[in-house]
């Protein structure tokens, strides 16, 4: 029986042309560029400067304050600098660079391939390990892990939810990863309801990856408290809130976090991430990144340590098309559009996607016709041209009654409308300010 | 005939009634207001822009009269010759405040700032700049797609379809401030008009280091401080690669404006200066090969 | 790599959606209709049709290019469903200098003036032929007669069913016949078969929601059920109400046009049940003998209202449910 997400929805062609590939290993470049801000949260001190010799694994950034996340070396060699580069925000920011010389880990990094499934730590140690590794949410969100894993006062945990969703068309990321490293996502899982103290867990995988809920179906009969729940193909299926809702029929309020209505939901990639820094003790260098598009030659899913320039990825995968009109750092729907292909692979970068310039060029948007289309598809119940309207006319107030802070920006306004209007774009810029109202309101 | 004067005494008598009653109410319920704040506010320009800091013309003049001072009081629309006017209808002394009009303090045109990618999202500049530094290697510079041209409620700014800047027109503007608040780079500011309508300016905002600076922008500031150095009057700072023209020391002096190696210093309204004869050396150096 | 990199904010893909794709499929929902209309009528439902299109087309197009100065869009289809639908509601042998009269009005009055399409408060096609049954009463009531296969005179004058009902409202008219398309009337409300099927394509296509129509048919059907409890004759019978006049077409087409309808399901319904009662109302107790027109206006008036008291089910109003 598949479940879904009860308000809105839309179902974008899926695309996913590397569902079939196995996770492929990339050759180290000469130099790396590591930013220091790859999460949610404030960015990190550097704690090497030029000249020091680092290993895979070495601290590198140090977190600032609760909501951040420690940054690891993801090659060895020596720093070069710590200067501006550009990133995918598309602003420069602060990055180390390192000459890479040989691949020497760490040596308190376990490099073994066998599955490890016990665990005899304490849950708070289990947290440490999670927080000293600088797991943040590798579905795109980049909230530092152990800040989610440590609920507010006051609030517990009741279930664990596995997000194996991945409903952005073309990335194939958590596919591959659910496949091939299916015991190690499962015993991450049991790691997660430890350190939570939950006593069950919930897979939510979308029903487009049948070989990957049969796996997991099979697999997790072997871990006490773990159900698969197979999911209907709908867009923004793997949304926190969404999935939540899909899985335990709570629908979490306006304003307030999931753990409100005791459910924590992790990304299977940082169930993965966890597993190898609580079991391998290794922090998180690398991660799988998809490289499709249309027009690649070669569409791939490729296991890639932090800092590579995305360019190197691309020619992995046969080399930029032709016709290139955009490239995306993420998903179709919720990605970054890049202006250059030389910044570099972070924790946050699950796809990259190469548009042709036919299909990436917007067409020029026409007068709202009011056919209500975007509220019909908007998974949050909010007014997407109401909200765009009174961005543009800087009604604040009455755009915060209407909801607009609680937009997940999965872009499904605009993907419907046939005025071809930019709804998200405006939505996300009044969320901004009625944001930073708030704030002021506050103090 | 009997109907026509019943007709006029009953409603001649309703009008009265109502009248009266209309009357002693206005009088016993009315609020009691200061004259003066509405003998002010009827001196104000009415274009209710906000220029003055207050939302209104009406609670401009209801502050103008709270107020001890004319100090800190200013209708940048009306200027001075309304400014007066209030002081005299207060019996104050009216302050003197500087005209300003608003400049732009970027001069990377298409030509000067290569364009580096193809800008495809909504026609609005706050949406681009949270979106990305922009499509030329300037991060910091004008995006071009007009929030301050739609913000300006007196047509005094306009971008100019060749170079992608705002010019700003300086008859119209009234140094309201709108067009201040609504760019999302800080790139315009009120500075003095100045004598003549004379001033000199830094015409950037970059704050790179000047080699990536100047690799994006033929004009931009890179921080080399040698306008600093000539200036007699210490009136330029250098802050973060970029130097800052502070209008009260500046006397106009122009020295500045020939040693900045991008000329990004920016001088409005003077005389050209006159061409001294090229020396000899010159003409030695373009013989052609 | 030459090309420079397209920079936007996401989403980067797009539906394919477009206003013209919505509105052709209106179009082909109105097929059906439109080929008993030809059926019934021949030649002059034919002519009556394309006279309106090229008028609403030909007004548009001048009025955008040289009076407003902007380019014209009129290949968008929404100008060609103002005049199909003007034609579906008149009768099929009115004066072609009145329908070029009501469409200027249509197209120049209530839809430009008022900012063009997504501006404008009422639907230009029931707007229209308001304004061309109160200035020409007579010609707007003077109904051709159906041209049946063994018939071959000309048209002769005829009342509907709701004309026969207003002054003889004892007799049961033929309800099959109205269902299927015999009975006189104007284009559109000839089958209510064939709007049926075109509600079913509308639907299908995703262009509407059932809110509207269902809404308005159910609540006449209820309205006049009741009524008929009480006092069964068949101007109270609501299967009559249901097949005869524009209710149909109404209800499917012109009720649910996006631009002078509400937008969040709630509202949809408000105004489906409002246009409902007042349409039986009219038809009733009213001097006219068709309401649709009149209501679906008069709600239309009412929409912006709607839309800003009722607010679509927003997420996280219900916690916990199981």
């Amino acid at each position: 029986m598949l479940k879904t997400f009860r308000i809105g929805g839309i179902h974008p062609k899926e695309n996913k042309y590397s569902a079939g590939r196995t996770i492929q290993s990339i050759v180290i470049p000469d130099q790396v560029i590591i930013p220091l801000s790859q999460h949610i949260g404030a960015p990190c001190q550097p704690v090497v400067k030029k000249g020091d010799q680092v290993k895979v694994g070495t601290l590198i950034g140090k977190a600032v304050g609760f909501v951040s996340a420690n940054i690891h070396s993801s090659v060895s060699g020596t720093v070069l600098k710590i200067d501006k580069a550009p990133d995918a925000s598309g602003y420069k920011r602060d990055a180390v660079f390192i000459k890479v010389e040989g691949d020497e880990w760490e040596p308190f990094v376990d490099r073994s391939e066998a599955v490890v499934r016990e665990c005899t730590l304490t849950p708070k140690e289990i947290l440490d390990k999670i927080a000293a590794a600088g797991i943040v949410g590798m579905g795109g969100a980049t909230f530092p892990t152990h800040v989610k894993l440590t609920p507010p006062p006051g609030m517990k945990a009741e279930v664990l939810i596995i997000n194996g969703v991945e409903c952005e068309p073309y990335l194939t990321s958590d596919h591959r990863l659910m496949m091939e490293k299916t015991d190690e996502i499962l015993t991450g899982t049991t790691l997660i309801m430890k350190a939570l103290n939950v006593h069950s867990a919930i897979i939510g995988i979308e029903n487009n990856k049948r070989d990957a809920i049969a796996q997991f179906t099979r697999k997790s009969k072997e871990y006490a408290g773990i159900t698969v729940q197979p999911l209907k193909v709908q867009y923004p299926q793997g949304g926190e809130k969404q999935l939540i809702d899909a899985l335990t029929g709570r629908q979490v309020p306006s304003g307030a976090l999931p753990i409100s209505v005791g459910a924590v939901v992790q990304n299977v990639g940082s169930v993965f991430a966890i597993y190898e820094a609580v079991q391998k003790n290794k922090p998180l260098v690398e991660r799988v990144v998809t490289v499709t598009g249309k027009e690649v030659k070669q569409p791939c899913n490729i296991l890639s340590r932090v800092g590579i320039p995305l360019i190197n990825l691309i020619d992995e995968a046969g080399g930029l098309p032709e016709n290139t009109g955009k490239v995306i750092s993420g998903g179709p729907m919720m990605g970054k559009a890049l202006a250059s292909i030389d910044i570099p692979v972070t924790k946050g970068t699950s796809g990259v996607l190469i548009i042709p310039t036919p299909e990436a060029k917007r067409k020029a948007m026409k007068d709202c016709i009011r056919c209500a289309k975007c509220v019909n598809v908007c998974p949050m119940g909010l007014n997407p041209t109401l909200l765009m309207n009174l961005t543009e006319y800087a009604v604040w107030d009455r755009a915060e009654k209407n909801g607009i802070t609680d937009c997940i920006e999965c872009g499904s306004c605009s993907y419907t409308c046939p005025a071809d209007r930019p709804l998200l774009d405006y939505i996300r810029l009044g969320k901004g300010r009625v944001n930073a109202v708030i704030r002021a309101r506050k103090n | 005939m009997s109907v026509l004067l019943t007709a006029v005494a009953t409603l001649g008598i309703i009008g009265a009634g109502s009248s009266a009653i209309l009357y002693l109410v206005s009088q016993k319920f009315k609020v009691e207001e200061d004259p003066r704040i509405q003998e002010v506010q009827d001196a104000l320009p009415a274009a209710n822009c906000g220029g003055c800091g207050f939302p209104g013309c009406a609670s401009f003049a209801a502050a103008c009269v709270k107020a001890e001072t004319m100090d800190g009081l200013n209708c940048p629309v009306g200027g001075q010759v309304t400014m007066d006017q209030v002081a005299a209808i207060l019996g104050r002394k009216a302050s003197v405040a500087a005209k300003k009009v608003a400049v732009v303090r970027c001069s990377g045109t298409c030509d000067e700032r290569p364009r580096l990618n193809l800008y495809d999202g909504a026609s609005n500049c706050s949406v681009a700049a949270a979106l990305y530094g922009g499509d030329t290697g300037c991060s910091f510079g004008c995006l071009g797609l007009g929030d301050c041209v739609d913000s300006c409620a007196f047509d005094a700014i306009h971008i100019n379809p060749e170079t992608l800047l705002p010019e700003v027109v300086e008859d119209k503007c009234t140094a309201c401030g709108a067009c201040v608040k609504a760019c999302p780079k800080d790139i315009i500011e009120l500075r003095n008009v100045g004598p003549k309508s004379r001033r000199i300016y830094v015409s950037c905002v970059n704050k790179d280091k000047g080699a990536v600076a100047k690799k994006a922008c033929n004009v931009a500031c890179i921080g080399c401080t040698k306008c600093q150095q000539v200036c007699p009057f210490e009136a330029i700072t250098i802050d973060n690669n970029l130097a800052y023209i502070d209008d009260d020391k500046c006397r106009l002096c122009r020295k500045c404006v020939p040693v900045c190696p991008t000329n990004s210093i920016l001088e409005l309204n003077f005389p050209v200066k006159k061409e001294k004869p090229s020396a000899p050396r010159d003409e030695e150096a373009t013989v052609t090969v | 790599m030459e090309n420079k990199l397209i920079v936007s904010p996401s989403p980067h893909v797009h539906s394919g959606d477009t206003i013209q794709k919505n509105m052709y499929a209106v179009l082909i929902a109105l097929l059906p209709a439109f080929l008993v209309a030809l059926y019934v009528f021949r030649l002059e439902a034919l002519m009556i049709t394309v006279y309106a299109v090229f008028f609403c087309m030909g007004f548009e197009y001048l009025i955008v290019k040289y009076l407003l100065k902007k380019e014209p869009t009129i290949l968008d289809g929404s100008a060609i469903i103002t005049g199909v639908l003007l034609a579906f509601n008149v009768p099929s042998g009115l004066p072609i200098w009145i329908l070029a009269l009501g469409s200027l009005f249509a197209i120049g009055v209530v839809k430009l003036t008022f900012g063009g399409l997504g501006n404008n408060i009422f639907n230009p096609a029931i707007a229209g032929r308001i304004f061309l049954l109160i200035s020409f009463p007579a010609q707007m009531t003077t109904w051709t007669a159906p041209v049946t296969a063994a018939a071959t005179t000309d048209a002769i004058s005829s009342a509907t069913v709701l004309g026969v009902l207003k002054s003889a409202p004892g007799t049961m008219p033929p309800l099959m016949d109205m269902f299927l398309g015999t009975e006189p009337g104007s284009l559109g409300e000839m089958s209510v078969a064939a709007l049926l099927l075109g509600l079913i394509y509308l639907l299908w296509k995703k262009v509407i929601t059932w809110h509207i129509p269902l809404s308005i048919l159910a609540t006449v059907a209820l309205f006049t059920g009741i009524l008929y409890l009480f006092n069964p004759t068949p101007v109270y019978h609501p299967l009559v109400h249901l097949f005869s006049g524009g209710l149909m077409l109404g209800a499917v087409f012109m009720a649910t046009d996006y631009v002078t309808s509400p937008m969040t399901r709630k509202g949809m319904l408000i105004y489906g049940v409002a246009i409902g009662f007042i349409t039986v109302a009219i038809r009733l107790w009213g001097a006219y003998p068709e309401g649709v027109s009149f209501a679906i206006l008069l709600m239309n008036a009412f929409t912006p209202l709607i839309n800003n008291y009722t607010t679509p089910k927003r997420f996280g109003e219900r916690v916990k449910h199981g």
